[in-house]
Parts: structure tokens; sequence; C-alpha cells
């Protein structure tokens, strides 16, 4: 028999949302406060989990068409091109560069080369996170 | 300051990842595969040749200062591992494409092996403790993947000894590194090279520098560490095998002998001897298991357990001949190793099975692949002029001229019984009546056959040329014997 689950998938509606702007929220504090890309990401890829619990994995796999392998290659590639750049540079690996940057609505902001990394981290944890919790779920 | 040192590390990376993007497409995985390790084994020729020319080539990442920052150091010992690593890959695809099954291919094979080949190149290179750790990880990770590639039943089962027995002993790492930075405070080699004789407290090193060994020798399968390994390298297909036979042992044995000369070097009455004890111990455990199965692959698998044994023993004494001996010795056995893998696993194709008592008479059908088989068979004993003489010759004179002659006498006797278990191999499957064999059509044989005899022909060409590689190997020694040239390499930049 299969469980009244109307209060999980409401309630679901609403949380995942809000968690995936957390996400977003933790992602950018992580640039002088704790939090990052790893953290962001375990935190999205707990909205989706979330999503998988109330619904099904069809339902989340139409909702959010995703290849999570190639999301996690993609990030590799942005996490290794943001390293790489130091190469054109002539600076040692890794290093990175910012600066202070006047943008409308956001004022006086420092806009990082570390962020792209961080983004490339940030797809690398949501993408093997969901391939691993996919994997095993699929598994029946 | 040069980013050529990450070149080896960082290539295979980018290429791994692009081929996680399309892992259906075969022709493409593997087009995309060899490219990326050609073009890792063109920046190890270069980074070969400006290490060779300008000495140790050292970069901290993220322009931090040296001892904070994490330092890659590539000096000529690790540049010469990072070669024939590459080299080795470069053979050991060659050899999958026709032996792996498309199956496997469009699974993440390829990425899987030039993950294994970041990890392996970044531990070689790195010169950061805590660092050569992730790299280990890394090149653990895609072991995992690859050891259970396929899911046939034993390599699952397999599997999870692996998997046990290398979660535990990264555990006791993470711990032993720990120790280490709580009594130094820094986990930067070549700071770490600094501190360690300023530091009074020799017991508590000691027990450090102990608690490495047990660390690495899980990886290095030494004495009795090594009981996870004949079983665990069983499973999986033989190229898989032949890259784990050839890299990953080595890679525990490389960052023994980089610790063991560069810093743990306060008490050497003590942890040497240990080390040599452990080495002959070693190579006396590697003879019996070899000695005692009729299967190819697990002859050759004990024959690992041995080449540690010999290099270890090598490092133990802590003089020129010796600590050349084993450089020289490390590098024939990566690519003779990978070599006799990739032997036996045509003759596994051939029979169609592993049992040396099943085989026989194959001289008079595949006679070049007979003698070629020959030849690997001698360098991997040491006769002269092949690959394996050099190398050993050095490691006994290291052992005349420190206090472990006793050690050498073990190693001379022993080579007789590598001999042995090796020539045993040639005995059964090429001598007597022909067995019952498979038929495999011509093509099929000299795709795997071809790349497998280049391999042949380079462990011969190092052995014959040794005088031309010597002046490169003792360059690499001189470095280890002489901590001074890395810290000044590392932190005076």
């Amino acid at each position: 028999m299969r469980t009244n689950d109307v209060m999980l998938q409401t309630a679901t509606k609403v949380v995942t949302f809000i968690i995936l702007m957390f996400a977003v929220h933790i992602f950018f504090a992580g640039h002088y406060t704790p939090g990052g890309g790893f953290v962001g990401g375990l935190l999205t890829a707990s909205a989706i989990v979330l999503l998988m619990l109330a619904f099904d994995l069809p339902t989340v796999k139409k909702i959010v068409p995703i290849n999570y392998v190639v999301l996690t290659a993609v990030g590799l590639l942005i996490a290794i091109a943001t390293a790489s750049a130091s190469i054109v540079f002539d600076v040692p690996f890794f290093t990175h560069a910012y600066d202070y940057f006047d943008l409308p609505l956001f004022g006086k902001t420092s806009l990082h080369s570390a962020m792209l990394f961080d983004l490339g981290v940030y797809l690398v944890v949501v993408g093997v996170t969901m391939t691993i919790i996919q994997t095993i779920g699929e598994d029946e | 300051m040069s980013n050529l040192a990450l070149f080896p590390i960082v290539i295979p990376l980018i290429f791994a990842a692009v081929l996680m993007l399309f892992p259906k497409n075969v022709s493409m995985q593997r087009i995309v595969a060899i490219a990326g390790v050609s073009a890792t084994l063109v920046s190890a020729l270069f980074l070969f040749s400006k290490v060779s020319t300008d000495g140790i080539q050292a970069v901290t990442l993220g322009s931090w200062p040296a001892p904070f920052g994490i330092s890659m150091v590539s000096d000529m010992l690790s540049v010469l591992l990072v070669l024939s690593s590459t080299l080795v890959t470069l053979f050991v695809l060659f050899y999958s494409i026709p032996t792996i099954g498309v199956k496997r291919e469009q699974s993440y094979y390829y990425p899987a092996v030039l993950f294994l080949m970041t990890g392996v190149n970044g531990a070689f290179t790195t010169g950061d403790i805590f660092n050569l750790f992730v790299f280990i990880e890394v090149l653990l990770m895609a072991s995992y993947a690859l050891i259970v590639h396929g899911g046939e039943k034993p390599q699952l089962r397999e599997s999870i000894k692996y998997l046990l027995v290398n979660i535990i002993s990264s555990a006791l790492f993470v711990s032993a590194v720990a120790y280490l930075y709580s009594v130094t405070g820094t986990l930067n080699m070549a700071d770490l090279a600094v501190k360690i004789p300023e530091i009074e407290a020799v017991g508590i090193l000691t027990v450090i520098a102990v608690l490495f060994l047990v660390v690495f020798g899980f990886k290095a399968a030494i004495f009795p560490l090594y009981f996870w390994l004949p079983g665990s390298y069983f499973a999986p297909p033989m190229a898989i095998l032949a890259l784990f036979g050839a890299l990953l042992t080595k890679v525990g044995v490389y960052a023994i002998m980089r610790t063991y000369t560069l810093f743990f070097t306060m008490n050497i009455g003590f942890t040497h001897e240990l080390l040599a004890i452990i080495a002959i111990l070693t190579i006396l455990a590697g003879c019996i298991g070899a000695l005692a199965y009729f299967d190819v692959k697990k002859i050759i698998i004990y024959n690992i357990i041995i080449a540690v044994g010999v290099i270890l023993f090598g490092i133990s004494q802590m003089n020129a001949a010796g600590v050349e001996g084993s450089i020289f010795y490390l590098v024939h056995d990566m690519l003779i190793k990978a070599a006799l893998f990739l032997l036996v696993g045509i003759l596994t194709v051939i029979f169609g099975t592993s049992d040396l008592r099943k085989m026989g008479g194959l001289i008079k059908s595949y006679p070049l692949f007979g003698w070629t088989f020959l030849i690997a068979a001698f360098g991997l004993a040491g006769i002269p002029p092949l690959s394996g003489f050099p190398g050993k010759l050095l490691i006994v004179q290291g052992g005349f001229e420190g206090t472990h002659f006793w050690g050498s006498l073990v190693i001379l006797a022993t080579s007789l019984l590598v001999l042995l278990s090796v020539v045993r191999i040639f005995i059964y499957a090429f001598w007597g009546e022909p067995a019952k064999i498979v038929t495999i059509d011509r093509k099929h044989y000299l795709s795997i056959f071809v790349p497998t005899a280049i391999l042949v022909a380079l462990t011969v060409v190092l052995g014959a040329g040794a005088e031309l590689f010597m002046p490169f190997v003792s360059d690499a020694g001189e470095v280890l014997l002489n901590p001074s040239l890395y810290i000044d390499a590392v932190l005076k930049e």
C-alpha cells in the first residue's frame, strides 16, 4: 500500500526552492566566510534528492533533465581551465586574480577568479553526488 | 618557477574530463585517449630535457611562499618515473584497445586510465606530504573504478578486499601525517628536511617514520603487508593488471624512497636496518609465491613483490651504489613488469587459460613470440646485457659496501629463483607437446603483440644502453643522497 505523501510533496515544492536559494547564498558566501562550491554543491544535491524522495526518479528526471556525468566533466573542465589560466600569464599554477568593480545594483564588488574555480567544484560535487545517488537508487 | 612540472599531471586530467563527455563513441574514445597520453608523453619529455639541463624544477602553487603553499618538485628521479609511467600507460593503452572489450570501453575505461595517470604522475611530482596523500587518493579512486570495471564475480569479491585494505591504510596515512605535523609543524617535504634534523626528540620521529613505512608498505606490498595484492591483482583483465603491476606499487616504493632519503634520516641505525630486513623478507616471501603457483598471472604477480624488496634493499643502504641501483631498477621494473604482464596476457589469449599445466609446444606456431618472452624473462632475472642487470649489480654492490652483505647474497641467490620462476613459464608454454590452442586471427594477434614487442625492445635498449642512461640515474641519486639540493631548489627560489 502506498503511503499518503501529499504533505511531503506539498512541502517539498516550497522547501526545494528555499534550499536552492540557500545553496546559491552559501556558494557566494564562500568568498570570505565559511561556505563555497563544495557545500553549495551538496546543498543543491540535497534539494534534488528531496525531490526524488517526494516524487520518484522518472519525474525528477523530467524536471531536471541533466546528465550528471556530463555535468561532472564540465565542472572539472571549468576548474582546470581556471587554474590553467595561470599558465598563460606565466605565474605559478593556481595563482588567482581579483579586482574591485562598481556594478549596478551591487555597488562596489570584488570579483575573483577563484569563484570560477569554485563554480567548477560546485558542478563536480552536484554531478558526482547525483550520479552516486541515482546509481544506487535505480538499482532495485 | 616553471609550470612545466605540472603538465604531465594536468594534461591527462583535461583529457579524462573531455572523455567523460561522450562515453558511447568508442572510436573517439580511443583516439582522444591515445592523443591524451601522447601529449602527456611529449610534455614529460620536455620536462625531462628541462630538468637535465637546468636542474630541479620547483613551483609552489598559487604564488604562495614555499613552505606554506603546496610545492610541486620535479627532480631527475621524479621526471624519470613520470616518463616511464607515461610510456607504460601508452603501451598498455595500445594493448587494451583490441583486448578490453567494447562494453568496458563504453563505460568510462579510458577516463579511469587517464585519472589513474594523473594520480600517479602527481604522486611522483609533489613536494608536499599531504598533497602526496591527495594524489594517492586520486590514483586509488581510479584504481577502484578499474579493479571493479566490468563487474565480473571475482572482481567484485576482490575489490571489496582491495577497498578495505586501502581505506584502512589511507586512514593510517592521514593519522601519520597528523603526527608528523604536530611534531614538526610543517608538511612541505623540503621544509621537513630542514626541520627534522633540528628536533631532538628522535624517538617520536622514529615511531612516525615506521608508521609511514607501514602506510607506504601497504601500497608498495612489502612483507607482511602484501597479503592483499596477489588476490586483488588476479581479478581484473590483463591490461588493467599490467597498469596496476607496473605503476601502483611503484608509487608506494617511490614514497618510501623519497621520505627515507630526504627527511627520515635521523635514526638510520634503526629505520634503515628495519627497511633492509623487511626488504629481504619481502624478496623471500615473493620467491616462495612465484615458485609455488602454476598460474602464469600469479607467477608474475609474485614477481612484483620480489622487485619491491630488491628496490627497497638498495634504498636502505643509503650509499651511492645502492640508491642509484634502486633508481635504475625501479625504472627497469616498471617497463619489464608491464611487458611481462602483456606477454602473459597474450599467452592466456592463445591458450584460453592461465594454467601452465594446460599449455605447451607454442614455439612451433609462435616462434617470435616465444623468443620475445625469453628475452623479457632474462631481462627480469637480470642477465647481462638486459635491463635488470645494471640495477641489480649496483644494488648488490651497495649491499657489499654497506653493512648488509648478507642481503646482497640473498638477492644474488634469489635472482636464480626469479629466473627459474619465469623460465618455468617458458618451458611449460613453449616446449613439449603442443597443447590445444584457440585460433585467433593474424590481425588481432599482431595488434596485441606489436605494442608488447616494442615495450620489450625498449627494455633491451634500457639495458644495453645502460651507459647512456647512467648519468641521469646518478643525477637522480645525487639529489636523494644530498637533500640540500632538493631543499635549495624548493625554499630558495
